[in-house]
């Protein structure tokens, strides 16, 4: 194997958690969501793809990318709201299915506004200015950019940690997914919770995207793809462990990067027969709670 | 998803003509099917309905009777349709082979699925079978030598066929049709029967109640890993049809918009009954026939149909008919 040295091994390892803190942004919201809600998102990948599309917007008209790390998880996340509040809150007590199926048709229509608006066919997006060029981390010169992506997936996991850990809204937030109804008992609106718990995931869904957009280009299909693989990293972490979601995410990354490194054919399939091992050993996750699914 | 059991079926009062349907359902159907033709604009469209008709039921079994939602039944239906062209275009195998080992392969790539699916009920079970089928889409995608890849399999052509010395032009849209439409006969006959067994029973009692079928000695996984290779088998042969009815096998049967399809169908004609997802099929590509017409952007419509069904028309075209006749 020439030209294969441990440097461009290491580079591609940091190309692999670079591409994870990407899965890792899904899969705490798919997780978050389902641990509070019980609601599978399957409208997960549109709300990411959405999150690519605004920024996209945002900067073709002027608006500077540091305001868009802000302004796009907002809206994507005012829309999350939206969404809940109109059309899935009647199906709670509806029985597990009734959400999942709404969402996945709800992520028809967002694909198919998308293009309306946009037009069928992709866009690129640029690197931003002053996140341009590479730095040398040790083994070799890596993309400053993708290390942003890693250090901003980094600041939201800590935030998100000292959120639920620190504040008296994360500690009903925690209290809430454990018992909803002595929640509600102790006077709690509990209905408000959900509702900001299910914008939040999707705001950080957004966010990805908008992250996600200078390294692979914006489509509306492309909501599609990453809905599956975050999938996969929440059957293999564990549904509604955010551990789980953190570690599998960085996990199937470097997955990803090395198949497409030794073996690129296999790059697409590799992690889904990493879930089919994980799901033949440990069906219910690595940090999931057995039983918690059937 | 006890609600929208099939138990509507089973409660009317055991007389007149309602019981007498009952009984005689895929006869009836058949009647239907042998003058429905001549109600369609289009052959190619009733065709289309005919295929798609089986490909919900048999996801149906799975979704409606045992209560597993599967996100992944492209997987099936294309397995189907690869398996039957392959063997056709690279083989040289007749047409009746290619569609009957078709089957088969649906039957397969099921056993495959479930074996790693069946490990995992309720949500997880949507998730695990959507990221699996994504998985064979990239496969087959990727296999360009033998699946033609992007461009689909070209190719599977089928022109005169012969049965019993008989010789008919497949071209033609009426012969065609009465082709598929016996194999859809037969098919709606073995799974009226299923239904019908005591192993149907077993099924939903599955999804009644998983704890109780379990003490009463059925080894529930068991049950669901047969009653998908079963949802595979029939899902497998509409593949198959559909790739000689279409002369291609495009990638696109594969995509996980497939399966999005055919849950859609189910949810629309009504989940849990016999002929729903098949009323179900035919009024959305019927509509979708007309809604083409003035618009290209139908996929709109698809995800209204679903949150429309979802909010306000849970049991379905066929399931509220059902309902409404039981009521009086």
């Amino acid at each position: 194997m020439a030209g294969l040295s441990l440097e461009l091994i290491g580079l591609q390892l940091f190309a692999g958690l670079a591409l994870g803190s990407v899965y890792v942004l899904l899969a705490i919201g798919l997780s978050l969501i389902f641990g509070m809600l019980t609601v599978v998102n399957f409208a997960h990948g549109a709300f990411f793809m959405l999150g690519a599309y605004v920024g996209l917007w945002l900067l073709s008209i002027g608006v500077n990318f540091w305001i868009c790390l802000v302004a796009v998880p907002l809206i994507v996340g005012g829309f999350g709201l939206a969404v809940e509040r109109t059309l899935i809150r009647p199906l709670y007590g509806r029985g597990i299915d009734y959400p999942l199926l709404l969402t996945f048709g709800l992520s028809y229509i967002i694909v198919e506004l998308v293009r309306i608006v946009f037009g069928k066919s992709g866009y690129p997006v640029a690197t931003p200015d002053a996140l341009q060029g590479a730095v040398d981390i040790g083994v070799g010169y890596f993309p400053l950019y993708r290390l942003f992506v890693m250090g901003v997936t980094a600041l939201i996991l800590v935030g998100l940690w000292l959120f639920l850990e620190r504040t008296r809204y994360g500690l009903i937030i925690r209290a809430g997914a454990r018992d909803a109804q002595i929640v509600r008992v102790l006077g709690v609106n509990i209905s408000r919770v959900w509702l900001m718990v299910f914008g939040l995931g999707c705001g950080i869904a957004g966010l990805g995207g908008l992250l996600a957009a200078p390294l692979q280009g914006v489509i509306p299909e492309m909501g599609g793809p990453i809905l599956a693989e975050a999938f996969v990293v929440t059957v293999v972490g564990g549904m509604g462990s955010l551990m789980g979601a953190v570690l599998a995410g960085l996990l199937v990354g470097v997955v990803v990067s090395m198949t497409s490194l030794f073996a690129p054919e296999m790059a697409k399939v590799a992690i889904f027969a990493l879930m089919a091992v994980v799901l033949l050993i440990r069906p219910q996750g690595f940090f999931g709670r057995a039983g918690l699914m059937s | 998803m006890t609600d929208l059991a099939d138990n509507s079926a089973k409660r009317l009062a055991p007389s007149g003509f309602l019981e007498f349907a009952r009984r005689h359902r895929t006869l009836l159907a058949a009647l239907f099917l042998l003058v429905f033709p001549l109600l369609v604009p289009f052959k190619a469209l009733a065709v289309n309905i005919l295929i798609y008709g089986l490909y919900a039921l048999g996801f149906n079994l799975l979704f409606g009777y045992l209560g597993l939602l599967s996100f992944g039944h492209s997987a099936l239906f294309g397995a189907g349709a690869y398996i039957c062209g392959i063997l056709m275009v690279h083989v040289g195998m007749p047409w009746w082979a290619g569609v009957l080992l078709g089957c088969v392969a649906g039957a397969a790539m099921a056993a495959i699925i479930g074996t790693f699916a069946i490990r995992t009920s309720g949500i997880y079970f949507a998730m695990v079978t959507l990221a699996l089928s994504q998985c064979i889409y990239y496969v087959f995608y990727q296999a360009t030598g033998l699946t033609g890849g992007e461009n689909g399999l070209r190719g599977v052509n089928v022109e005169m066929i012969s049965i019993f010395g008989l010789r008919l032009n497949f071209v033609d849209p009426l012969t065609r049709y009465y082709v598929v439409a016996a194999f859809v006969i037969v098919a709606l006959w073995i799974l009226s029967r299923i239904l019908a067994s005591p192993f149907g029973a077993v099924i939903e009692s599955v999804r009644e109640n998983e704890a109780r079928a379990r003490a009463s000695g059925y080894d529930v996984r068991r049950v669901r890993l047969v009653t998908f290779i079963l949802s595979g088998a029939f899902c497998g042969l509409a593949g198959a049809l559909q790739a000689i009815h279409l002369s291609i096998v495009p990638i696109e049967l594969m995509h996980y918009e497939t399966s999005g399809l055919v849950v859609m169908m189910a949810l629309l004609g009504g989940m849990g009954t016999f002929f729903g997802p098949f009323v179900g099929a035919a009024v959305f590509l019927l509509l979708e026939n007309l809604v083409s017409l003035w618009t290209v952007h139908w996929q709109l419509f698809v995800g209204a149909v679903f949150v429309v069904c979802v909010l306000f028309f849970p049991r379905g075209i066929w399931g509220s008919i059902l309902h409404a006749m039981e009521k009086k």
